[in-house]
Parts: structure tokens; sequence; C-alpha cells
């Protein structure tokens, strides 16, 4: 290695890997992975949110598990905790819902209101 | 002009030399600090704390021998902290120290015990708690040359020092560690199988009795008494030099006549010069130097005279062995004439000689016990007094040594010429050996002095046109320096013709046999150059300076050797050597 | 398939004696089983400092601590933790205050009033992998000293930051450096010290074995500073961890051309080799390190001339403790002025500390200079066990003295510490309770030193000696008050007299004890009792009047010398007791205790 600019291109990829040791503000969302979660396949909605969360480089995002989240009807589920710390419960994800999620909430911070538990279990 | 600088001493204002110790300035004002491990140019490691001062504005005691003087210092030596503090330690030194001063050779001669007495010492934590609870050691010397007694040691670390500056090998050095340290031989190894070549720096170092030459005293006391022996000894050079300093003579008197005197009292049989052989190992060794010249031989040749460097060589560079002269040193031709020539003369069996030499060395113990220096079953040398045991001999039977008439032996075995004198100091063999080489390849009476081969110079080179050939000569002294010419050798085989080679810085007059200086005194004294100049002096008072005028000399070999270099002559004055090894036990 | 979590084992020697290594290997094993290896990575790390709940292990990204896990959970954790997000209750750590559990590092009161600079990346990244390191802004340090500054100017700002030596010296940094830069020679030398050897110390274990590229980096910028190309890490053989992750940390790191020629294309040229020790506490003093370096019998020599003007193999030489240097880049990623404003006035910064003795939580914290004893002992350390009372504090291992309850609010910092009768010391911090024999404990120490003493000088070989055999003395019995005037008198003169700071500092646990625990000594020759009940031959315990019956002295007796009905006041045989102690601790409501015999009688 030569230049200080490429130390700080290592750096900054290898951040990438490591990022989830470090973020502790800005967004979390948590994947409900109880065996109901996991049986209507919440791994595969992980993954997404996951890929979304590198493909757009998104510094503040902390993705993580959690176990049955209690609505087992409405799995697979993900809360979405915000900086301010206001919780968003969506459900019954599929991988495009998961796209639109983060394209919209997460990075425009406008809340899809149509996949919040609230809305779709009765209004 | 040195610069000054302006110090403060107990109150007194000093001006001090610029670059000088504390310790130092107050020596040169006449201020008494005590000091203890301080050996000039040797051991300057201020470790044993006596020492210790009190410098303004530093927060605990200096070691005075080491701090350097700084203008203004304010400085304390003898307070009550700094007094209280030295006695304490000197209190902790006793604790450890096992006090045999009765039978204790340095009892007369003992820095730590100077110390002790200078401070009052009481030994109270003896007292108070009992005796410490260390192990101490005694090194074995199977060849009975030296004795280490860790049970007096008080670790100054002089004799270390010593070792690693004189001889350049480091035999010795501390084992273990804290409390428990003692000093010698790596892995607690046999002194005669450690690398040692015995030239007794160590011995010279140490401030007390804790390494000490293998003592015969008593058991010439014995011989001396059997009826049924005849005790004939024989005195090196180099003892009258030096003797003196143990009567309370100063450095550099000659007590030739008064030495040979108490021998007299002693009770001896028969008194021998050592000096009569010197001028005999000339004849041989001059003799082995043309040969070699005119019938081809291994150049450069060295001198083998020297014990403590034959044993240099045995272990260190046994591939140069083929460069040595094989003619005995004069102790152990000596020794051989006395048990066969002078046997025969006498009418006396051999076996009921003691042939006992008094020698500044140490080294010699040791070659006197050499298989190939007797025939018979006995040995040509029984055993070797250091000049300090004779002083001790002496001192122990109430002889008064000041007092005593002059004497000296005169012819066989005892005459000598001034060539034979100069032995005992570097570059005496080497100067002995020209005035007679040189005067026989010239066949013409030839220059008595060779002055470019004396003094204190480690390495010293010389070229002198000898019948048209320029013979290339060098004279080194100690292991240091002997190491260091080794390897030049090495590098340029051919570039010397004959080389004299000391094991003692000095030469012999710094024998490790000789009277020991202490340290403040090896400071204001050139020791070596006093104790030569005696050597010089009587060189140049004789009447006859060449070794081949010695007319006993030519006696002996027309009525027993024949001729030098004969068959006889290499019988008894020419030996082998052998390459050894240290550390051969070793699992 | 991308990493949806992180676990962090403890890799420090701690918690790999405890079987890290094999916990990692274990979930190795389950992971593969279980498909989902590709999704979670495995790193071991360097030191958490909570090295009493070890082994310990982090989960990311929710930062679950579990403490004293064992190979045999690796299987639980992975299928309920792992798999299904489902925290496993039994493996976190109690919350001392409401018996709850705490849940995330964060949370525990432990790291709370800590501040890790030294330790910033210890427990955060994989020490054997330097990209973790870069990703923590690593080399930067290095590579802005070589691109922007010169090398007084890296200097004026270590010595703006009013870093201090960490090795137990204290001495300015910056100006250390500024000496050996101006001794002239084309060849000089930067040494870090690594030898740590007071023992209970192991802070600079665990950057060593935690984050060895600080080490390195920070030892590239001192070679700039003063002009050196070559650097040797002393590393004690006893650190065979440390000595691993160094030598993979030199080979890394001249991968990348971060040692070597010309680094970052400045001209500079440096590289680090290691050099091991060989069991010897004294060569931790710089002049007898650097003998052992050139091959010599490690033996400390006279100061002046000191290592920046003369020092390995005769030439300026720099050395700086670990610790020390674990400082250094962040005080050139963040400012001196950062520095500055961490600590007190004349100590600035941090300092890590080794707690240990009678302590709950007992390991590894960071604290920044000015945090009160008080706060380190009962708010990170989590007080004495067992409830018993606290008595003193051991501060600077067997170069210290010891401190009382009546200076704990006292903030810690170098002069503070220093008044006090102690020191800062490299970091050794070890309480001691009611059932401490401070008599004892100054044994302790004092035999170290004798056994470690190198032996040069008088005062330190033969005085110290005496005074252990003192000691010893009055620790069987056979001590008297002038004994105790002795060992003053012969400590003040060991402080003032010897050669190097072993011996200088070597009675200071000693005459420490003696001026805050006097009447325990005086017991000891007096009374010829051991209050503490620790010096056997001195040690009476009785059973008194408080005694509840509850038997729970006599089932722990292992020799069966307590005797007594249930309910009923229970006794001790004398002649049985072996005064070990384990009644005393037993015994619920305090009322066995070691009391005076007749005067003049001892056990033995």
């Amino acid at each position: 290695m030569k230049t200080l600019e490429e130390l700080k291109k290592l750096r900054d990829e290898s951040l990438k890997k490591m990022t989830m040791r470090h973020v502790k503000d800005g967004f979390r969302i948590q994947v409900g992975m109880g065996t109901c979660g996991i049986a209507s396949g919440a791994r595969p909605i992980l993954n997404a949110f996951l890929e979304q969360v590198e493909f757009h480089e998104l510094k503040n995002v902390t993705v993580t598990q959690v176990g049955c989240m209690g609505e087992c009807a409405y799995e697979p589920m993900a809360e979405l905790i915000d900086e301010s710390g206001q919780s968003y419960i969506y459900c019954s994800l599929t991988i495009p819902m998961v796209r639109e999620i983060v394209d919209k909430h997460i990075i425009n911070h406008q809340p899809v209101h149509r996949y919040l538990l609230a809305n779709r279990k009765g209004a | 002009m040195d610069k000054k600088v302006k110090i403060n001493i107990n109150g007194v204002d000093i001006l001090a030399d610029q670059g000088d110790t504390i310790l130092k300035a107050a020596e040169k004002n006449h201020i008494f600090i005590p000091r203890l491990c301080f050996l000039k140019d040797v051991h300057e490691e201020g470790n044993c704390r006596i020492c210790s001062v009190k410098v303004e504005g530093q927060k605990n005691l200096k070691p005075s021998c080491k701090t350097i003087v700084t203008e203004g210092m304010k400085v304390i030596t003898d307070d009550q902290e700094v007094y209280d503090n030295v006695t304490l330690n000197l209190e902790l030194l006793t604790h450890r120290h096992q006090f045999e001063c009765f039978k204790c050779s340095r009892e007369n001669n003992c820095e730590f015990l100077d110390l002790l007495r200078r401070y009052s010492i009481d030994n109270e934590y003896t007292n108070s708690y009992g005796p410490c609870d260390l192990d101490f050691y005694h090194y074995q010397d199977e060849s009975k040359v030296m004795v280490i007694d860790s049970s007096k040691c008080i670790l100054c670390g002089r004799c270390v020092s010593a070792c690693e500056k004189y001889s350049g090998l480091s035999v010795l050095h501390f084992n273990e560690r804290g409390n428990k340290t003692y000093v010698g031989p790596a892995l607690f190894h046999d002194i005669a199988d450690s690398g040692c070549i015995y030239c007794g720096k160590c011995i010279g170092a140490c401030p007390t009795g804790a390494i000490k030459g293998y003592d015969y005293v008593k058991q010439m006391e014995r011989d001396l008494r059997d009826s049924n022996k005849k005790i004939v000894v024989q005195v090196a050079p180099a003892v009258r030099a030096a003797l003196g300093e143990e009567f309370g003579y100063p450095i550099g008197t000659n007590v030739e006549g008064k030495m040979f005197s108490a021998l007299k009292k002693l009770g001896v049989d028969e008194i021998m010069d050592t000096n009569f052989t010197a001028d005999l190992t000339i004849m041989e060794e001059g003799t082995e130097l043309i040969h070699r010249l005119e019938h081809g031989g291994k150049f450069p040749m060295f001198t083998s005279c020297s014990p403590g460097w034959i044993n240099l060589l045995e272990l260190y560079y046994p591939e140069f062995i083929p460069n040595l002269s094989s003619c005995k040193s004069p102790q152990q031709m000596a020794g051989a004439l006395i048990k066969t020539y002078y046997a025969e003369k006498m009418e006396v069996d051999p076996k009921n000689i003691v042939s006992v030499s008094i020698m500044p060395c140490i080294a010699k113990k040791a070659e006197a016990q050499r298989k190939e220096m007797g025939r018979d079953g006995y040995q040509d040398v029984d055993y070797v007094l250091t000049t300090r045991e004779f002083a001790r001999l002496i001192r122990r039977r109430g002889i008064d040594f000041r007092n005593l008439e002059e004497s000296k032996p005169y012819g066989m075995l005892a005459s000598y010429t001034g060539a034979a004198t100069i032995f005992g100091a570097t570059g005496g063999v080497m100067e002995a050996a020209l005035r007679t080489v040189s005067e026989i390849l010239e066949n013409k009476s030839t220059p008595i002095e060779f002055k470019q081969v004396r003094g204190n110079a480690d390495i010293k080179e010389a070229t002198y046109k000898i019948a048209d050939m320029d013979l290339n000569v060098a004279v080194v002294h100690g292991g240091v320096a002997i190491l260091e010419f080794l390897e030049i050798i090495k590098e340029n085989p051919t570039k010397y013709h004959f080389v004299e080679f000391m094991g003692c810085t000095g030469g012999c007059i710094n024998g490790g046999g000789q009277p020991i200086v202490k340290a403040i005194d090896q400071e204001r004294y050139d020791v070596r150059s006093l104790r030569a100049s005696v050597l010089y002096d009587i060189d140049q008072k004789n009447e006859l300076r060449k070794s081949h005028q010695n007319e006993f000399v030519l006696k002996l070999y027309e009525d027993f050797l024949e001729k030098p270099y004969s068959k006889k002559a290499h019988d008894l004055l020419h030996t082998k050597y052998h390459k050894r090894e240290a550390y051969n036990d070793v699992e | 398939m991308l990493e949806r979590i992180q676990v962090l084992i403890c890799g420090g020697t701690g918690c790999m004696s405890s079987h890290s290594k094999e916990i990692k290997k274990a979930f190795e094993e389950e992971l593969t089983l279980l498909g989902i290896k590709e999704e979670v990575g495995l790193i071991l790390t360097g030191c958490f400092g909570l090295c009493e709940r070890g082994p310990v292990i982090v989960v990311y990204p929710d930062e679950t601590f579990y403490a004293h896990v064992k190979v045999s959970d690796v299987k639980a954790i992975c299928a309920e933790h792992l798999l299904k997000g489902r925290v496993i209750d039994r493996l976190l750590v109690k919350n001392p205050l409401d018996k709850g559990k705490i849940k995330q590092m964060n949370e525990l009161k432990f790291y709370s009033k800590q501040k890790r600079i030294a330790l910033r990346n210890c427990g955060q990244i994989n020490p054997l992998d330097i990209t973790e390191y870069f990703a923590r802004d690593g080399y930067l340090a290095l590579g802005k000293a070589l691109t922007e500054l010169t090398p007084e100017q890296v200097i004026e700002q270590v010595t703006a930051s009013g870093l201090k030596g960490r090795g137990g010296g204290g001495f300015l940094t910056g100006k250390k450096w500024q000496f050996a830069a101006e001794s002239k020679n084309d060849i000089k030398y930067v040494i870090c010290n690594a030898d740590e050897g007071d023992p209970g110390a192991f802070m600079d274990r665990a950057i060593l074995e935690g984050d060895p590229h600080s080490v390195l980096e920070a030892m590239a910028i001192c070679g700039y500073a003063i002009g050196a190309s070559q650097g040797y890490i002393y590393v004690r053989a006893e650190y065979p961890v440390a000595v691993e992750r160094l030598k993979h940390a030199i080979a890394e790191a001249r991968s990348y051309n971060l040692l070597g020629d010309n680094i970052f294309e400045s001209g500079f040229s440096f590289d680090i080799d290691i050099r091991l020790g060989a069991g010897a506490f004294v060569c931790g003093e710089e002049t007898a390190l650097i003998k052992s370096i050139e091959g010599y019998r490690g033996m400390p020599v006279l100061k002046p001339p000191f290592p920046a003007v003369r020092g390995l193999w005769g030439y300026p030489t720099n050395v700086n403790n670990v610790e020390t240097l674990a400082n250094i880049p962040v005080i050139f990623l963040k400012g001196a002025d950062y520095f500055t404003s961490i600590g007190t006035k004349n100590s600035s910064g941090t300092k890590v500390f080794a707690l240990g003795g009678k302590i709950n939580n007992t390991g590894l914290v960071e604290v920044p200079m000015g945090t009160t004893l008080r706060e380190v002992v009962y708010d990170i350390g989590g007080g004495i066990p067992n409830k018993r009372k606290f008595k003193a504090i051991q501060t600077g291992g067997p170069s210290g003295g010891c401190i009382t309850e009546k200076d704990l609010d006292t903030p810690i910092d170098f002069e503070n510490l220093t008044k006090l009768g102690s020191m800062m010391g490299s970091g050794g911090m070890i309480i001691m309770d009611e059932d401490n024999c401070m008599v004892d404990v100054a044994r302790f120490y004092l035999d170290f030193t004798v056994d470690e003493s190198c032996g040069k000088c008088t005062p330190c070989r033969e005085g110290t000696k005496l005074m252990l055999d003192i000691l010893n003395r009055i620790c069987e019995g056979k001590g008297t008050l002038d004994d105790i005037d002795e060992l003053e008198r012969l400590g003040q003169m060991i402080q003032k007299t010897s050669l190097c700071g072993l011996g200088q500092t070597a009675p200071n646990p000693v005459l420490s004890t003696l001026k805050h625990f006097r009447e325990e000594y005086i017991a000891h020759v007096v009374d010829k009792t051991c209050p503490a009940g620790v010096c056997r031959n001195l040690t009476n315990f009785v059973i008194d009047d408080s005694c509840i019956g509850c038997t729970k002295c006599a089932k722990n007796c292992p020799v069966n010398a307590i005797s007594g009905w249930p309910r009923q006041v229970h006794t001790i045989d004398p002649e049985l007791c072996i005064q070990c102690g384990a009644c005393k601790k037993a015994c619920p409501v305090g009322a066995i205790s070691s009391k005076p015999l007749e005067r003049g009688v001892i056990h033995g």
C-alpha cells in the first residue's frame, strides 16, 4: 500500500463488514425469527433487508432478529424503530415489500402505512 | 589548561577538574570517601554503594565514584545520614561474609577489613539474627591452582570485570541471582575445566579473600622439617622486584639481597636463581630460532615461557601449536636440571629432593604438574609458591625481613646475566633473545639494548636488521591483546618471524602471584612500570648483559648438555603441547 | 449470503485458558450442522475486561453480553439465539440491584464509568486481521504524521497531549522523545517495553493480544519523531499468545508496507523485531532490558547516561511502555486537546488498571484520570465479595504502597497517589479485605522482590533479604518491637542507596503497611497474634457468644476440630485446629475471629 488514500479506501471497505458492531443510532430493523416466523419464510425476509442495506450503502441501519413477536398469523413480521425511537410493526412481508419499505421509510422517512400491522389488522 | 569546576565538599570550596567524579575530586583534595567496588578502567559500575554521598537537590544518595562534578555542586560526604547509610551497607556485607581472618591470606591486606575497622562495624545483624542462611560454594580446582570461596565474596564484581578486561575470556561471571548470586565459572564447573588460563588477574582485583591462589605454605613448612628431604628452591626474576611491597617497601624497590637471605633463614637446603635458566632458555630458544631461519620452519615462532599464554593457546588457538618454541619455561628447565644434574652432582636420589619454585605466577602451579614436566615417577618442580605465599612464610616465621643482611647465591644454577633478569617485564624475553641471536648471526659484538620492545603498549612491533635480514618481531601481553593479535596472524601469517607472548598484562612483574595492590594505589602508582624498572636497573648495573656470556651456562653445556639443541638438551629442556578443550564434563 | 450476526468471542489469555478457543470451534461445528455458517461471523477478539465473568462472548448487532460461557452452552446459543433470536437468560449477567438480568454490554455498570482509549479496540476487533484495525482508523495516525507533520511537530503534539509514561515512571512522553531526538546519531532505536512483570498486572498483555497494531503504529510514529529506523519489542516469554499475535501483526503490517522501506512514500523506513525476555522481573527496568537485548545478563546500569543519549549498543534509544504507546495513535487521530480534555491537569488521558484480589469484578478497567478510587472499587469493581469489609488497596505492585478507607475519595492521578505514599505504577490494583493480614501482604511483595533482585548492588541484594528474614520472623512469632524499628531503618536506607528502581521501591509495601497498619505489626510482635487469622503460627481461632449454632463451621472444618450442638455455641479444639480459616469464611454471623493466645505462647 502506498498512499493514505489507499488506506482510507481499505478502511471504508472493511468498515462495511463491521458496521453491525458499531451502529448505535439510526434505524433498527428487528425481524421476527420465532418458529412461526421461520416457518412462514422470515429468513429470506431478513436476508432481503440485509441485501438492501448493503446495496444502498446505508450506514445507520442495524438489522437484527428477535424471537416470536406475538401476532403469529401476520408473520413474517419486522419491527422498525426509527432515530427517535418510534416503533413501526410491518407484517405479512414479502421481498418486494421489503424493498419498498427500505426505499420509502428508511431512505425517505415516509412510513408505508398500508403495510403496518395496525392498519392490516383492522382499521 | 584543564578547565576547572567550582564545587563544595563538606562546606569547603574546591576547584575540581572538569570531567572528574566526586570521588576523584575528593581524593585529589585529601578528602576521604570510602570505596570498595571501584577499580579504575576495570570495574566502574557503582554497585557497592559504599561511596554514596549526599548531593544537594538530589532525592537519593549518589555514588561518588560515578557522579561527575558540575558547577556549584554541593556535596556532603560524612554527615549522620551518609554515615548511617554507609555503615548499614557495611553491616549488611558483614552479615554475608564468613569471617576467618586468622587464617586468611588477606589478613594484612584486605580492603573490606580496612573499611570495617574504620567504621567500627559490629556485625550487628549476625549478632541479632544469627548467621545468614546462604549455601556457600567452594569451587573445585583439580589443578590446585586457585580457590574461589564464596563465603568471603562480597559480590563487588571486580573479579568478573578483571577477567573480561584483562584476559578477554570472561571465564568468571555471576551465577544465579539476587541474594543467592555467586561468582564462578558457568554451570558450577571445575575451574580446571572452565577455559581459565590461570592469569590470576581476578585474584589481584579481589578486595577481600574470596579468590586466592592455592596455598602450599603449610606443605613447605612440613617439607622444611623433613630431615630426609633436600629442599631446593628457585626464585623467579620478577619476585625480587615486588617482594618488598609485602614488607612496607615502596613499589619498585629491589630486595634481591634480603630475599635470598630470607630463604637461608627459612632453612632451605639449596638456593637457585631462575635467572640462570632464563639465560639457558635464551641459548636453547635462540638456537631454535636460528635453526628455523636457516633450515626452514614454522613462522612466526612464539615464545613459550608463560604458562598462562600456553593455556590460552592450547584451549583457544590450538592450530598455532606448531608455531610455539619447544623450549620449556625457565622454571621447568631449572626443575629438570635440579632433579638430574644437581642430583647427580650432589649424589642425592631425585626422589628425596623437594624442588620448589617461588614465582610471581599462579599458572606455574599447574605448569609444574604437566605430565611432560618430569620422569621416572617424579615431577621436576614439586610445587610452586607465589611471591605472596613466600612473604607469608617469612612473616609467620617471625623473620625481620627489613633488617636482614643482603646475600646472593653464586655459581652453577645461580649466576645470571642482565638479559635473564629482564625476562620478568614484557619485552624482556624478546630483548634478551635479540641480544644473543644478533651477536651469533652477525658474529660480532652487537647492541645491548632494544628499547622498542619495552613499555606497556599492548602490542609492540619492531624490525631489526640482523645479518642482512629484516627480522620482524612483536611483543604481546595480556589475554585481550593476544586474542586480537592471533586474529591478525591468521590474516597475515608471514608478517613476523618471532613473537613474545605473555599471559599477563605487563609481563610477570604483574603476574597473578604478585603482591596485591589496593585499588586506590593502582590509581596512584604505575605499578607495572615501577616494578619493571627494578629489573631494567639490575640489567643495566650488571657487568654481563647477554645470555651467551654466562660462563656457568656455557660450562653446563660442556659438562652435561653437550650443546644447545643437543639430544640431551631436547630430552630435558624441551617439551610438547596439546590441544585442549574446556567444559569436557558437561552432561 | 450476508452475515447477519457476528459473535465476538474473547481470545485474551484469561478466557483462552477457560477454553474460549474450544468454544469458537464448537460454534463452527454447530453452525455448520445447522447450515447457517455463512450467516454468522465468528470473531476471536481481545480482552473485554470483565475477566471475572469469562469466557465472555458478545453477540452483535444486539450487543448481548454472555458470561461464563461453556462449550456445552454453544448448542443452545446457536439453536435459540442465533437461529431464533431468543436470548438465553441464564448466561446473562445478573443485575446486583434488582436481581434481574442485564442484556446488553453497554448496560453493564462495569463499563459505564470506563473510557476505553488504550483498550479502544480490545474486544471490538479481530487482532489477527489488520483490515479490522484499518476499519478503526488504524495506521491513519502514522499516515498523517508522515505526510503532514515534521518530526518536531509530532513531538510537539505528543508533549501537548500531556501523556505520561504508563509503565510506572510517569515521565512526560513527549519530553522523553525530545531527548532522543536531540541526540545526534545516524543510528537510533525505539524499544517497546512489554516485559510486564508486576504480579497481578496484565494491562499490557491485553493490549498486545487484543490490539497489537496500535503498538506497531505508535512505534513507527516514534521512530519518525526521533529519527530511528529500527524498533524492538521486548516481550516477556511468559506471554506466548501475545508473542504469536505480535509476530502475525508485524508480518501483516510488512505485507501492506506499513513497516519496511519508504512507508507511505514519505522516505521514512521503519521495521520492528521481537526479542523475548527470559523470566527476570528486573529486565523491565530499561537499562537492564537493553543489556538483555544486547545478550548480557540483565542487570541495570547507572543513569546518567540515559538511554536517550547512550542506549542499545551505545546508540540513542527511546524506551516506552506498551500502554503509553497504545495511546499515541489517538493523540494524532483526535488531537492533543482531546487527550487533555480527559483526566486531570497533571495527568491527562486515562489509565488501565488490573483489578484483582477481593473484588467482585476482577478484570481490566480503563478510567479517566481523576476517577476516584471509590468509584473504581465499588461502581466499576462491584465492591467486596461475600459482604466482607474493605481494608486497603495496593497500587503499583511490589513498588507501591497501600491506600486505606480514609483516602478512597482521592481522584486517581500520578501526583495524588504518590502523595498518599503509594504510586500509580503500571496499573495493578489489588483490593484487600478484613481477611487479609497486612504484614503478610508486605511479606508477599517483599518475597517477590527478593527473588527478582538482580544482586548487583549491596542494599537491594542484602538489605531486602534481611527485611524479608525479619518479616518471616515476625510472622512466625519470633519478632520484637526492635524488629519493627529495624524494618523502617533498613527500608529507608535501601530506598536511598539502591542502584535502580527495583531496589529503590522494594521497601515501599513494607513502609506503607507499617504507616497505615502499625497496630497489626504490633499485634504480631507484642501479642503474638495475627488479627486477620492468616499467619498460622499466630492464629488462634475462637468462636464467641454471637454464635447461632448453625453448624456451618463444623461442616466446613477439614480436620473436625469444631464441636457443638445445633443452636448451641460451638467450640474449636485448638489442638486439632490447623488455622486454615475455612470456618471463619463459612460463619454467617462473623462469630469466629483470631484472638491472642496467652502472652508469649505461639503454635508450633
